[in-house]
């Protein structure tokens, strides 16, 4: 990556950072129902990988801790946020919540909320890719646990039959919920469990965007070349619970702690300032930027929208009636 | 008019639909080189390629949340799932994904795929090869149901399905693929929504859908012929939506219902018929509803226990007469 590349990737970072650390705090105000699982810590991973493909064209879909890759796809952080505040202007016009963030103008083709389900939806938007002759290729952002999910295999084995341009994405985060891998798994390194079914795949650190990148960059030329899919496992670490009733008792305050060592925002904040490319002062006020935009634009954007309509508490459920008619009534044109 | 079979009518929905539209693909277990396990995909693997034509591993979860993906982006495809016993392993993604789509997005995405599947009691399949499970399909808000009773119905859903934007399941039945029947040589397209009536009649009403809407037309003829009882038969071919105005016009005449189905009686489509029957035309009603079911087992395989689980025209006949005091 070139140097102005990282700067604005720091700064994406960032707003990342802060933009989950303030959902925390309105989820604490009861701004935000529901379930809301945060990123932080985990940010390497999805800016590594997108910096590598291209946000906006390649088809980006993930589990429910999906702010992050909601927005690094091109999603107004503005519509993210007035989406977990429920209201009609949120990126899912309220209906979808946390877990359920969409955004199919950047190719982002959402959340979802049952673990390992989208895998083979994954492989479905690949299929497409192949039938319709484009160059964009599907990224599968999910984590470690889904691999326990048998619609893992089931989707490995076609994804590989049948050559589809995906990149399988594992944020190996150490933990499913609140049981860590090594109790619910078998085999802790990820990529080795898809040697059985002849993807190519590759592991590294998931804290050093530039290794992320790296890697991903190998990753998404072998996907997007027609060699079929690919798998890249990151080893990653949140630093917040599973979802926001977790306690964190399953993990020692210790082990935190030497993941926080390596923060992906303070290992490429200290790399920029080394190279000169960076003050300290500079960085703080970027901080202090993003603060104020979170604040004054995405918080009071969520806080003044209107709620949905009760009276549209049916619409979407099917496509457009007056559309559907012929099919509906048989009586077509 | 074209007399063909059951599985000829799905089999030419497919192969027009195919031809006039690029995205249209079908997928499944045996459906391409093999030509399907009921045929109804036959020759359509020599026609259109491997590409279109997927013969999928076993992995109902795997391919049918691959066909729900591939949807988003416009593909249509027509996912058979062999046997709808299968279908309980993929009804996550069919559920979970296809159907909840839409609305959690905010009506960004949509899923516009077609499930068909064969479901029913066949001869001695055993428990886990005889399941009726419309009724488990057709509580899923953002999922159509439907489910044709002869090969007309069989063309006329699968071309209207196709062309849906909606998931649509079809739920077919193992029994009736060699079924004949008319189907009109020109295009049709059959109403995702509404019930048909097969045969007026004046005196009571038989709801049938499927398989048992043939139970329905056999005891009809009997009822009229060696009772003097006017029979109106009406077949719920659409089972979500059920056809509320249907179903209470023809009650509204008759003023006695009979609800006949293959499948258990708890949480069933007789349950939901005569729910609506009350909420739409109650004090229409001479005689309170009644309902024609399965027994509440796994299917046995011996061949008598499975005959006396299932019901047939004759349930329907006896059913009548008791509400008219005969029996």
């Amino acid at each position: 990556m070139k140097i102005e590349d990282k700067k604005r990737v720091l700064r994406e970072m960032v707003l990342h950072r802060r933009f989950e650390e303030r959902c925390y705090q309105a989820y604490i105000e009861r701004k935000i129902g529901g379930f809301l699982h945060l990123y932080p810590g985990q940010e390497a991973c999805c800016n590594g990988v997108m910096e590598a493909a291209r946000p906006g064209h390649d088809y980006v879909i993930t589990g429910y801790r999906d702010h992050v890759h909601a927005i690094k796809c091109g999603a107004d952080p503005k519509e993210v946020m007035a989406e977990l505040y429920g209201k009609e202007t949120g990126s899912s016009k309220g209906r979808g919540g946390s877990m359920h963030i969409f955004d199919a103008a950047h190719h982002f083709m959402g959340g979802y909320a049952l673990v390992g389900g989208p895998f083979p939806l994954a492989a479905g938007i690949a299929k497409a890719i192949q039938l319709k002759g484009g160059d964009e290729i599907a990224i599968c952002f999910l984590g470690d646990a889904a691999n326990n999910q048998g619609v893992f295999h089931e989707t490995l084995n076609m994804a590989a039959l049948w050559k589809l341009p995906v990149l399988f994405v594992c944020e190996n985060n150490l933990y499913g919920i609140g049981t860590s891998i090594e109790r619910s798994t078998a085999v802790v390194h990820q990529h080795k469990r898809v040697a059985a079914y002849n993807i190519p795949a590759d592991e590294c650190d998931g804290q050093d965007i530039d290794i992320v990148y790296e890697h991903a960059r190998k990753a998404v030329d072998h996907v997007r070349a027609g060699n079929g899919p690919f798998f890249l496992e990151l080893m990653t670490y949140r630093y917040r619970g599973h979802s926001m009733s977790d306690s964190r008792g399953y993990r020692s305050r210790e082990e935190e702690e030497v993941w926080k060592q390596r923060d992906p925002i303070l290992m490429l904040r200290d790399r920029l300032i080394t190279a000169g490319a960076l003050t300290m002062a500079e960085f703080e006020t970027l901080e202090k930027e993003t603060d104020a935009y979170i604040e004054n634009e995405v918080v009071k954007f969520s806080e003044e929208s209107p709620e949905p309509r009760v009276e549209d508490l049916e619409k979407y459920v099917f496509a457009e009636r007056e559309t559907q008619l012929p099919w509906l009534t048989g009586k077509a044109a | 008019m074209a007399n063909i079979m059951y599985w000829e009518a799905i089999q030419r929905a497919h192969d027009e639909e195919m031809a006039r539209d690029p995205l249209v693909i079908c997928m499944g277990e045996d459906i391409g080189v093999a030509g399907g396990t009921y045929k109804a995909t036959k020759g359509l693997y020599e026609k259109y390629g491997p590409l279109r034509v997927m013969d999928t591993p076993i992995s109902e979860g795997g391919f049918t949340g691959l066909g729900i993906g591939a949807s988003f982006l416009g593909v249509r495809p027509v996912i058979e799932i062999m046997s709808v016993n299968f279908a309980w392993l993929a009804m996550d993604q069919m559920f979970n994904s296809a159907a909840k789509v839409r609305y959690m997005s905010g009506g960004q995405l949509t899923a516009p795929c077609v499930f068909r599947s064969a479901g029913g009691a066949a001869h001695q399949l055993g428990a886990q090869h005889s399941a009726r499970m419309e009724k488990v399909f057709m509580g899923i808000a953002g999922l159509r149901v439907v489910t044709p009773s002869n090969p007309k119905q069989a063309y006329g859903l699968l071309k209207s399905a196709i062309r849906c934007d909606d998931p649509v399941f079809i739920n077919e039945h193992e029994l009736m693929y060699n079924m004949k029947g008319e189907v009109p040589d020109g295009e049709y397209f059959h109403p995702l929504e509404g019930s048909d009536v097969a045969r007026a009649g004046t005196d009571v009403t038989l709801f049938g859908y499927n398989v048992s809407v043939h139970w329905c037309l056999k005891a009809a003829e009997i009822l009229d012929k060696q009772y003097g009882i006017s029979a109106e038969v009406v077949d719920l071919y659409s089972l979500s939506p059920l056809d509320r105005a249907g179903i209470k016009a023809s009650v509204s005449k008759t003023h006695r219902a009979v609800i006949a189905e293959e499948d258990e009686a708890p949480v069933g489509v007789g349950s939901e018929v005569i729910a609506i029957i009350n909420e739409e035309c109650f004090f229409e009603l001479d005689a309170a509803p009644v309902r024609v079911h399965s027994a509440l087992v796994p299917q046995p395989y011996n061949h008598t226990l499975e005959k006396a689980a299932i019901p047939d025209h004759e349930d329907v006949v006896k059913a009548v007469l008791k509400l008219f005091g005969k029996a």
